[in-house]
Order: structure tokens, then C-alpha cells, then sequence
């Protein structure tokens, strides 16, 4: 089990140009660990990260696309992994944060925690590899080849919380945010 | 076929005089034989098929962030399936949403609102309720207020629903 602030501090650490999309408790932790006009955190309702992530993938072809999903988030939208599969961006990396539980909503336990495969739900709809990983260096060690597959790439990551980073809620929603967005990727 | 009122054709054009290249649809009985059948054929179009409806508000959302137009086909079942993103990511996100809502069962040339289904008689006030601009088409006359739709909702960065009114053809 990583820390997901030291999961997220290590990919700061290998991060070049890439799209970052993230969600609830990652989403807050990234913009202080790898603070980027390319970070994309305006999702809007719980679930929707991995599709905000499809249509950038699909807008930008050339760019990396790399979401840092929920476990929670993405049984609410698991139809999501088809539709990816289906479309197969080349760009896309669907990284997700199994805690095992809604942690923004009072750490309730999500059903079945612990006993779903994650990767293997993806693998059967159409990501091109998948992986499981549990510990930092194992993170830090494949995250260099990760990044420069061919997607969909599907990577369960089993974190759990570590340090705790102020909320910035008009960071993750504004508008003027969404917009230099924009205006950062239009001239990347 | 000369005489029906609607045209798939119609539609389609206003889309493309709009600079829409990506489609995003779940198939609606109201426009999927049609229209949606047309566009997936069409290489003009990239149609991206999805699973559910809410999926669709989030991909298009992605979309314009990545500079592009776009528009979500949906049946008002979806619609109505899709509200809290529609209400986070395009009311309140202020994303630029244009949903393209087939009206399944409308009685033709009656107004959604008087409609005796009581699925498509909420559409038009979910919408108003909502702060959501929308439009009818039901015959190719009506078919530039797609076009107009779509203009307004990229150049005020909000959302609109087009609400189809019988099967185009």
C-alpha cells in the first residue's frame, strides 16, 4: 500500500507535458504536488473523470492523457471502460487510486472493497495493458515504461491517504481556471 | 418521402454548417435509423458511441477543452437519466453542452408541453427550471435554429437542448 501523496510525488517527479485529470482527494493533493496549467480538475459530478479524460484524449491525440481516477468514482461510471476500450486513444492512461472507500464522503467503505479487479474489468474491455500496483518503488520502476505505452493503459494503484493538503475548491471548479486550460493547451 | 416533414439530411447539414465533428450518442428511437445511423456511415463525422448518457456530457465537455465542437444525441430518457452532470458540469461548469434530445412518443405537431406522455411533457420545464436554452424541430423549416443553438451556447459557454419532435427521416 503507497501513500498517495507520495504516489503522486513521484509521478511530479517523472511528469514532462501531459494532461493531468484528477479527481476528489487526488485532484486537491495534485495542485499543490505538481502544480500545471495542464491539470485538469473541473469534473463537476462524481464518476465523470475518466470521461472528461476520453474527450481530451480524443481532442488532443498528440498529448498524454493521465487520469488519477477513484475507486468509488469509477464504480459509478464503470460503462466508461467500454466506451474507452471501444475507442482505444493511443494517449491515455486511466490510473486509479483503489483506496477501497468514499474517503471525501466520510470513508465509508465502497461495496465489495478488497475483492474487485479493477484492472481485469478493464482488460476485458479493451485496454491495451493493464497493471496492479501496491508499493512505491514497484510505482517508481514501471512508471517511465507506463508512460510511454501505447493506451488505453489501465494501472490500479491500492493507496491510502497520506499527508494532508489544504482544500482549494476554487481551484478544482472555477471557470477562469478551465479556461487558461484551454488557453495553456491550445498553444502546447 | 417528399412530403414528410422532417429531414435526417436537414439536421446533418446544420451540424456541419455549425463545425461539428464529433458526435457523441447513445442510440434514441427518434433519430438513431436516421440520423445516427447516417452519421456513424459519414466520415465527416466521429461518432464515439457510449454506455450512458452522463458519460457523453463529461467526453463533450473534454472535448471543447481540447478545442473542439461537439454535440450529445440522447433520448429524453437519458436526458432526464443525465441531470446531475448536466446540472455540475454544463449549468454550474458552464461547459458548452449541446444535447440533442429525441422526444419518443410526442404526438406530432403537439407542443412537448402539452404532450400526453408525461416524460416529454417535463422536458421544457426541467430546462426552463434549469436555465437550460432550448429548441424544437419537427419539420426542416425549424432546422437553422440547430445551427443558431449551437452558436450561442459555444459563444455564451452554456448548454442547449435541441429537442427533436418526430423521427427524422
Amino acid at each position: 500500500m503507497m501513500k498517495r501523496d507520495d504516489m503522486l510525488k513521484a509521478f511530479a517527479r517523472q511528469r514532462k507535458d501531459e494532461i493531468v485529470v484528477a479527481v476528489y482527494m487526488a485532484a486537491q493533493e495534485l495542485t499543490h504536488i505538481s502544480p500545471s496549467e495542464l491539470n485538469y480538475t473541473f469534473i463537476g459530478a462524481m464518476g465523470q473523470g475518466s470521461s472528461h479524460a476520453l474527450g481530451l484524449a480524443l481532442g488532443r491525440p498528440d498529448k498524454k492523457v493521465v487520469v488519477f481516477d477513484g475507486d468509488g468514482s469509477l464504480l459509478m461510471n464503470l460503462g466508461s471502460l467500454v466506451t474507452i476500450g471501444n475507442q482505444a486513444p493511443k494517449n491515455y492512461i486511466h490510473c486509479l487510486c483503489e483506496n477501497g472507500c468514499y474517503e471525501t464522503n466520510g470513508s465509508v467503505p465502497t461495496p465489495n472493497s478488497g475483492n474487485i479487479k479493477f484492472a481485469e474489468f478493464a482488460k476485458t474491455a479493451g485496454y491495451k495493458k493493464t497493471y496492479e500496483i501496491a508499493e512505491l518503488a514497484e510505482w517508481e520502476k514501471q512508471l517511465p515504461e507506463i508512460l510511454k505505452q501505447e493506451g488505453p493503459v489501465f494501472v490500479t494503484l491500492k493507496v491510502e491517504p497520506g499527508e494532508t493538503y489544504p482544500e482549494n475548491f476554487p481551484r478544482l471548479y472555477s471557470n477562469e481556471y478551465r479556461e487558461k486550460f484551454r488557453q495553456t493547451l491550445a498553444k502546447s | 418521402m417528399a412530403d414528410y416533414p422532417l429531414s435526417a439530411a436537414a439536421i446533418k447539414s446544420e451540424f456541419k454548417r455549425a463545425g461539428i465533428h464529433f458526435v457523441v450518442a447513445l442510440p434514441d428511437r427518434v433519430t438513431s435509423h436516421h440520423l445516427l445511423k447516417g452519421l456513424i456511415a459519414d466520415p465527416e463525422y466521429k461518432v464515439v458511441q457510449v454506455c450512458k448518457e452522463d458519460e457523453g456530457v463529461s467526453i463533450c465537455s473534454g472535448l471543447y477543452a481540447a478545442g473542439h465542437k461537439s454535440v450529445l444525441m440522447m433520448q429524453y430518457t437519458g436526458f432526464l437519466d443525465s441531470i446531475n452532470s448536466i446540472r455540475g458540469i454544463a449549468v454550474e461548469g458552464k461547459f458548452p453542452v449541446c444535447i440533442v434530445v429525441g422526444l419518443l412518443g410526442k404526438e406530432p405537431d403537439v407542443e412537448p408541453a402539452k404532450s400526453k406522455k408525461y416524460g416529454v411533457k417535463i422536458i421544457e420545464p426541467i430546462c426552463d427550471v434549469m436555465g437550460i436554452e432550448h429548441c424544437l424541430i419537427e419539420r426542416d423549416s425549424d432546422a437553422p435554429k440547430i445551427y443558431s443553438a449551437i452558436e450561442k451556447s459555444f459563444a455564451n459557454s452554456s448548454p442547449s437542448a435541441i429537442l427533436i419532435g418526430r423521427e427524422p427521416r
